[in-house]
């Protein structure tokens, strides 16, 4: 994610070409509903390279998912049929703008140049058509390929994810598949046409420990081998701390800090990412007695606190002057080299508090 | 957690608990028992050879064609005011451990004694009271609130069923509750929907507290939970326990979770006990393979360690319930199997104190082999 000054940029520069692979500007996705307008994303930016790969973290609700199937071009066909979401900001992918863009030609990126893993593999495959089906389609629809040509790329895709006998499994459906194959065979079917960029959206949440970890270490392999963007979206810092060059932690529709991981992992700068690490029990750090949890619970999409949407749960929310935090939306900036948070904290107040409070404790 | 009393316990039993366990291969069962009745602390509940087969049946006749072995003779103690946690992957066993001991389920075999009275096959009749002492914690806080039950009928439904009539009414009561777990009293009339998952789960806590239990079985009380959520759930159990003087099996897939809430902990695979022993042996010295593989899987979130540390990566899936592998059933997937493995089951043996191990080739191990079988 290198950083793009976008946030200050005028109109006229937004519209030109980013050269980054993927970029995201000023991305908002609403959906009215009829209790009210819930703004799932609120002005999001952020831009991805080939060969790098970005950590989305955030609670249930803070808007991940849903900037994953924005990019994806999934909130689309809901439009149609019941005009119901509402987005808009610029998505560009390889200097395309998709958020504008003609749905076909969307559908012609979706699968061959951008992919998806999702989380539950058990919903995602269909129960009725074997996997090797399901994944010589996805082949077929960007390829004109005869079907023995596409079942033999099938095959020898499940074997690149490590499935055991690959050319008898292919015939399976995917009840006979345990969790973690049928994981891979997701993986297999998402990057049978070598995408450039790949989301997976919580793809080891429903696996056991040490499935989880051949997932990410099969992710990674793969990343390397084809050299795709990816996005990881998750709310387990373990996983992220794995997998990502660079983190982004979402709060409230919104990102509240983002940065290289390694940075954002040693000097987190926003209360909120405070709040993350201390609520986690650690198993690589000496047993401590007590978590220190947020209190409070995530925010409602619809009323989201006016000023920052981390105030009600902060324990910092005073320390700014004027009642600041209550009143006005804390914007993000760069407070070291590419680690930018939207805290109305001082830098160096923030700074303090981390290694005077908040490390010691973790 | 009461950390000093529980070392203060360990350290009592740890002379009797050696003895115990090396004697506890499943025959031996009945010398064990009496044997362990001398011991200082007397464990709330003792689980011996415990056995959980689902039969497979087939046709019209329901001729039964083979077994799933979800819980394949296990034994432990759990004492009273500690923490006994149940970890383990998908399919281990570890829920159906949770329903046998609450007895929400029947055993096949093995017995279940709680504070010396048997369980093991008593009749609903004959439970009902002590369903007072045995309370559950259930993992889905969607699933397990009836959302056509306000709060305040959820919550008094145990003093309804129990015949119950609490001190000052069972309102006043159930309020007490819930500002016990941190909801408001103004809570009584409202119904499940209004609440997020971290507070359903409160509610549930509150259930399961109502009559007062001596036991709570939580089966993975937090993973439908939100981190910062999971955070303020653990942390009330923690209080809980330290106000009530609970006795908490807490079931979970997540070992950080684990080693936090657990005074000791107990590792299942394929409905077999593997390795228990307390936190700080277990997390320190793992002597199963199995432990010590699943340790390293852990993701750390600190990613100037991603390339430092070693892993040790299983290869394959867990195998079937219901056809498991001879001997040891972590062969299959285990780096040090050898012949032995494949034909000796091994026992569960303490090769240190108060850490027993079921393994022919255990990691970590001390100098001599075990302190003996008698």
């Amino acid at each position: 994610m290198t950083d793009s000054s976008d946030d200050k940029a005028g109109a006229a520069e937004a519209a030109k070409a980013p050269s980054a692979f993927l970029e995201v500007r000023d991305l908002k996705v609403h959906f009215p509903t009829d209790d009210g307008l819930v703004k799932s994303v609120d002005g999001l930016t952020f831009s991805l390279e080939k060969g790098k790969t970005l950590g989305i973290v955030g609670e249930s609700g803070s808007g991940k998912s849903v900037t994953s199937l924005a990019v994806m071009g999934l909130h689309r066909a809901a439009r149609r049929e019941r005009n119901k979401v509402r987005m808009s900001g610029e998505i560009w992918l390889d200097g395309k703008e998709l958020v504008g863009a003609d749905p076909d030609e969307v559908r012609r990126l979706r699968g061959r140049r951008m992919a998806m893993i999702f989380q539950d593999p058990l919903s995602a495959l269909h129960p009725f058509y074997t996997v090797g089906n399901q994944i010589v389609e996805a082949y077929r629809v960007h390829h004109d390929v005869s079907r023995k040509t596409a079942r033999k790329r099938a095959v020898e895709m499940l074997d690149r994810v490590g499935i055991p006998q690959p050319d008898k499994r292919v015939d399976d459906h995917p009840h006979q598949f345990s969790g973690g194959m049928r994981q891979r065979a997701m993986i297999a079917m998402a990057l049978v046409n070598n995408p450039e960029l790949l989301i997976a959206d919580e793809p080891t949440t429903a696996l056991d420990v040490t499935v989880q970890a051949q997932i990410l270490d099969l992710i990674r392999d793969l990343q390397k081998e084809f050299g795709s963007a990816v996005i990881l979206i998750t709310h387990d810092l373990g996983v992220v701390a794995e997998l990502a060059d660079d983190l982004l932690v979402m709060y409230g529709g919104r990102c509240v800090e983002r940065g290289p991981s390694e940075k954002v992992f040693s000097r987190p700068q926003h209360p909120y990412t405070w709040g993350l690490l201390g609520s986690m029990p650690r198993i690589d750090r000496d047993q401590t007695d007590r978590l220190i949890p947020v209190k409070g619970s995530p925010p409602s999409l619809i009323n989201v606190p006016s000023g920052c949407a981390f105030n009600p749960r902060c324990p910092y929310a005073d320390v700014p002057a004027d009642d600041l935090t209550r009143t006005v939306r804390p914007e993000l900036r760069e407070a070291a080299d590419g680690h930018f948070s939207a805290c109305h904290m001082a830098p160096e107040e923030r700074e303090r508090i981390w290694t005077e409070e908040i490390a010691p404790k973790l | 957690m009461t950390e000093t009393t529980e070392t203060t316990k360990t350290a009592e039993t740890s002379e009797t608990t050696k003895t115990t366990k090396t004697a506890e291969t499943s025959e031996t069962t009945e010398t064990t028992g009496t044997a362990d009745d001398t011991t200082q602390v007397e464990p709330l509940l003792r689980v011996r050879g415990l056995v959980r087969h689902f039969p497979i049946t087939k046709g019209l006749l329901k001729r039964k064609v083979g077994a799933v072995q979800a819980v394949d003779g296990i034994d432990f103690d759990v004492r009273p005011g500690e923490t006994l946690g149940v970890v383990g992957e998908s399919g281990c066993g570890k829920s159906t451990t949770g329903r046998l001991i609450t007895r929400l389920d029947e055993p096949t075999g093995g017995s279940i004694e709680f504070q010396g009275t048997d369980i093991t096959h008593l009749s609903q009749g004959k439970l009902r009271p002590m369903r007072r002492d045995i309370q559950m914690i259930f993992q889905d806080p969607y699933g397990s609130l009836n959302p056509r039950h306000t709060i305040g009928a959820i919550v008094s439904t145990p003093f309804r069923l129990q015949g119950v009539e609490p001190e000052g009414g069972v309102k006043k009561e159930v309020q007490r509750l819930l500002e016990l777990v941190g909801l408001s009293p103004e809570h009584y009339n409202r119904y499940p929907h209004e609440f997020s998952g971290g507070q359903r789960q409160r509610i549930g806590i509150a259930r399961a507290l109502a009559l007062k239990p001596k036991l709570v079985v939580a089966d993975e009380p937090v993973s439908a939970l939100d981190v910062s959520i999971q955070a303020q759930v653990v942390n009330l159990m923690d209080d809980l326990q330290e106000e009530l003087g609970l006795t908490y099996v807490i079931i979970a897939h997540d070992l950080s979770v684990i080693r936090h809430v657990s005074d000791r902990i107990a590792v299942m695979y394929l409905g077999k006990i593997v390795e228990l022993a307390d936190r700080a042996s277990l997390y320190e010295t793992p002597m199963h393979p199995y432990t010590t593989a699943l340790l390293s899987a852990v993701p750390v979130p600190d990613p100037r360690r991603r390339t430092q540390r070693e892993r040790i990566l299983l290869k394959g899936d867990v195998p079937s319930p219901i056809n498991p592998p001879s001997g040891c059933r972590f062969r299959t997937r285990c780096w040090k199997a050898t012949e032995e493995c494949a034909t000796t089951e091994p026992p569960l043996v303490a090769l240190r104190t108060g850490h027993q191990v079921a393994c022919h080739h255990p990691e970590n191990a001390p100098q001599e082999r075990p302190v003996d079988a008698t």
